[in-house]
């Protein structure tokens, strides 16, 4: 049984496309990326993986089940993070946490206060008092409090500080050795090559690529960097294929996808005193697709 | 029980207000009777024969002088009036306030239905207009008491019991209505309210409106018919049913079929 599953799904909202014939799967224990530029989609597949809003078409299963027949019980297996964090103005902390497990009907009071401890929230402040990033923590101590089998996270750590960003990603960690799967949304595309196995990038409301973070990594695309003894960027000109020039003086930097053989006789004419030809980063791939 | 909770504690500080206004109002009124009813004199008579204006609040057929007949018309003002505003607020809120604040999104991400939801967010409504009510009718028997009245009862429970059934009309019309606001809303409520009072004052201004006495829920609160016939109108009632099953079936077909954007 994967933890999602979707098929063909497509949402209009009028006119305007949400996505369209989206087939994505997550296995049951992954730790999965979504990742896709403003717009994409990201946050239209998360919604209708939850029951807020209605496909126009297709089908969505999340842990076996479909979305539109038990969404209760989907539910109560999930955790959920939106992006922005929004809860009633006037509680307290506490109470947001206590409303959020009651409306589980469990008691989840030994593991929130696990989570708070761990992520420095003081529970007995005002939700209006908050800054962003601790009303992401309350975010994050909701979604996790109940020892969900699938968490879905919306861009989870804008507004953390580094430190809670990595004390955030250890706990997901612990929670995905203990046989959760973890879905994240996210811009920040170190976290995802960093931590998740596989990733999907969508790009205007259609499904890119699906592959483990290593094999996506991996291109024919390589990033060239140079340092000359003197002003080299003129002479790259009869390269073909070369995207993302950047130069800074005698430096150059750019992504390189044509032929090996023709870029090495390129850089042996060049007056050169480094180069480095290395794997891009996901950031770069991801650039790559949608630059 | 927690979503239920959960609304009448949101709601606290804006019942207390509403209940304590309202029936400081109400007692006011009461209060100050005494020392009306001795400069009254052929007063009554005079408001009785004011032509469109008496008969707009029913002074032709009340006698303004004795204590349920003044009560009939204050309590319409204030009890009427007050309470619709406070059961359309609260109404045209119940879907809205989740819209306004960006909360909807965290409550429907729990394993709870939207129709479970829905409906006890109109069960807290209810419980709150029915506090209101029974805090204003306690309040209205001390004062009665302190002022050394002894009116018929029958007329003046009649009264309370056609105010809190406009009130539960007013909030569940309002109900439907918030289904199709994502945020604001107090402004079409109150207006709603004040117009449905409004119409009932010019139903009773011309004969060619008794329509408009279907739709108002003013029309079977009308104190001049209530203390005369010592009972409710059925058919102004009746109306007054179908526009709250209306307006709670709106509301829910709505709600839980809507797309949740935020």
């Amino acid at each position: 049984m994967d933890a999602i599953r979707t098929n063909s799904l497509t949402k209009y909202y009028g006119r305007a496309r949400g996505i369209t014939d989206m087939n994505l799967t997550v296995e049951q224990g992954d730790f999965f990326g979504f990742i896709g530029p403003n717009g994409a989609g990201k946050s239209t597949t998360i919604r209708i993986l939850l029951g807020l809003i209605a496909p126009s078409s297709g089908s969505a299963q999340v842990l076996g089940m479909d979305i539109s027949r038990q969404k209760e019980t989907i539910l109560s297996h999930v955790g959920y993070m939106p992006s922005e964090a929004s809860f009633y103005r006037n509680m307290r902390v506490r109470d947001v946490i206590k409303f959020s497990a009651d409306l589980r009907r469990k008691d989840c009071r030994a593991e929130a206060q696990t989570l708070c401890e761990r992520l420095e929230l003081d529970v007995n402040r005002k939700i209006h008092e908050l800054s962003l990033g601790n009303r992401k923590k309350v975010s994050i101590v909701c979604a996790l409090q109940h020892m969900p089998r699938l968490c879905i996270l919306d861009e989870p750590t804008s507004g953390l500080d580094p430190l809670m960003q990595r004390e955030f990603y250890a706990i997901l960690e612990e929670r995905s050795k203990n046989g959760a799967t973890i879905f994240v949304s996210s811009h920040i595309l170190s976290e995802v090559q960093r931590y998740c196995r596989h990733a999907a990038i969508i790009r205007e409301g259609r499904l890119l690529a699906l592959d483990s973070t290593k094999n996506l990594g991996h291109t024919d695309t390589k990033r060239v960097r140079l340092r000359g003894t003197g002003r080299i960027s003129d002479r790259l000109s009869s390269l073909l294929n070369l995207k993302d020039l950047q130069i800074d003086g005698d430096s150059v930097s750019f992504l390189y996808s044509g032929s090996l053989k023709e870029l090495l006789n390129t850089l042996a004419a060049l007056p050169l005193s480094d180069a480095s030809i290395t794997e891009p980063d996901l950031e770069e791939i991801f650039m790559h697709y949608y630059g | 029980m927690v979503m239920i909770r959960h609304e009448l504690k949101e709601g606290r500080i804006t019942l207390l207000i509403w209940t304590a206004v309202i029936a400081f109002m109400l007692s006011l009124c009461i209060l100050i009777y005494p020392e009306m009813e001795m400069q009254m004199g052929d007063v009554s008579s005079i408001f009785a024969k004011m032509g469109s204006f008496s008969a707009a609040f029913g002074m032709d057929r009340l006698n303004f002088g004795e204590f349920t007949g003044f009560f009939g018309v204050e309590c319409g003002n204030i009890l009427g009036l007050g309470g619709a505003l406070f059961a359309a607020l609260l109404g045209i809120s119940i879907s809205a306030k989740e819209g306004r604040e960006h909360t909807a999104e965290f409550l429907l991400t729990h394993p709870v239905s939207r129709r479970d939801i829905l409906s006890r967010k109109l069960i807290a409504v209810f419980l709150q207009i029915l506090f209101l009510n029974l805090f204003a009718v306690i309040i209205t028997a001390v004062s009665i008491r302190a002022i050394g009245e002894s009116p018929e009862i029958r007329p003046i429970l009649l009264l309370f019991l056609a105010y809190f059934i406009l009130q539960i009309e007013v909030a569940s019309v309002c109900f439907g209505i918030s289904a199709f606001l994502t945020q604001g809303g107090a402004g079409i409520g109150i207006g709603m309210a004040a117009l449905l009072y409004f119409l009932n004052l010019a139903a009773n201004l011309t004969d060619h409106a008794d329509f408009v006495k279907y739709i108002t829920p003013f029309s079977y609160t009308e104190s001049a018919d209530i203390i005369a016939g010592q009972c409710l109108d059925v058919k102004y009632l009746s109306a007054g049913l179908v526009f709250t099953i209306i307006g709670i079936g709106v509301g829910f077909c709505r709600y839980c079929k809507m797309d949740v954007l935020s």
